[in-house]
């Protein structure tokens, strides 16, 4: 009886303005971040990695390249800090988890556009 | 007003609090209780309240426990039996007759700091590592002392083991109070109060969370 107790609270916590994206795509995430007393928003942009399912606790991770540098943010998926999520372009991949793009650069980073 | 109420503890989860951070909290199904018994000074040499909480059928009720529940019973009109039975103290007794029914939203509110007990969940006999942290062994190059306790004491002198000294044996099952928990939410509509932090005990086992007197 009490698991639906948390499934309600659960519930509660989540959003429900979050678009569809896949593992493979290419994602803006729009932050936001508190200096002080003022906030701003910053952007993340790069493709996702892989998404760890949940209710509160799932989460998404988004690989960037940035100055020659990869960049990993793994981001809460129902975080009231994330202002919104836009989808830049769809991904053609065969796996769940792209893993594989951490060891290439470049060229053979790509990923294919879904028509 | 009553310091306390008996619970249950539903199990674990993670909430948002408002500023993003991710908060890991127990939820606890609190109340709602029924007081059994009223204690004062005069007739008992000190001032309490009885509580009631939980269900149990009829016939795992024995007869002088049965009698002792009527009376709430009748005046609160619930159905059941209650499982559990705990007293807590209060500074007055003027306000508490038997049956009065008291909530969750009676009690506590968001931000404040509680204390809850419960029973640990029980280890059985448990070795030194898993029961008080004693650092293992080497793995490998031959060693043999992998979980082994170590040396027990000292020489001749003085020829025997001091007294306490952390050895193996029973682990958990026993009553543990944590203290100075923060209450991220009330919800009165299930009886739910979510504490951050974790609770001693399994899922559904009895707690009781009172208002804590530690300074802030």
């Amino acid at each position: 009886m009490g698991f639906d107790v948390i499934e309600k609270i659960e519930r509660d916590h989540m959003r429900l303005d979050i678009p569809d994206f896949r593992v493979g795509d290419t994602v803006r995430v729009h932050t936001k971040i508190r200096e002080g007393d003022k906030e701003r928003i910053q952007v993340f942009e790069g493709v996702v990695l892989r998404k760890h399912r949940g209710r509160t606790n799932a989460t998404f991770t988004v690989r960037k390249v940035s100055y020659g540098i990869g960049v990993e943010r793994i981001f809460p998926l129902h975080s009231p800090q994330i202002d919104k999520i836009e989808v830049i372009r769809r991904g053609r991949v065969r796996r769940a988890r792209l893993y594989y793009l951490r060891g290439r650069i470049g060229k053979a980073a790509r990923i294919r556009e879904k028509l | 007003m009553i310091r306390g109420l008996i619970g249950r503890k539903l199990g674990m989860t993670q909430v948002f609090a408002e500023d993003g951070t991710v908060v890991p909290v127990t939820v606890l199904e609190v109340g709602p209780c029924v007081v059994t018994q009223v204690k004062t000074e005069e007739r008992d040499g000190y001032k309490a309240v009885q509580l009631g909480f939980g269900e149990r059928k009829e016939k795992n009720v024995n007869k002088p426990l049965k009698g002792h529940m009527q009376k709430a019973l009748q005046s609160s009109g619930r159905k059941s039996y209650f499982s559990v039975l705990r007293e807590f103290r209060v500074e007055d007794t003027e306000p508490f007759e038997v049956g009065r029914e008291i909530r969750v939203e009676d009690v506590f509110q968001i931000g404040e700091r509680v204390d809850v007990t419960g029973r640990s969940k029980g280890r059985g006999f448990s070795g030194t590592i898993k029961r008080w942290g004693f650092s293992r062994g080497p793995m490998t190059h031959g060693c043999k002392n992998i979980r082994e306790p170590g040396s027990t004491g000292c020489a001749t002198f003085p020829g025997r083991v001091i007294k306490g000294k952390k050895m193996p044996g029973h682990y958990g099952d026993e009553r543990v109070t944590v203290l100075n928990l923060k209450i991220v939410d009330v919800r009165p509509e299930d009886n739910v109060v979510l504490v951050k932090g974790a609770v001693p005990g399994a899922r559904n086992g009895i707690v009781l969370i009172r208002k804590t007197n530690r300074v802030k």
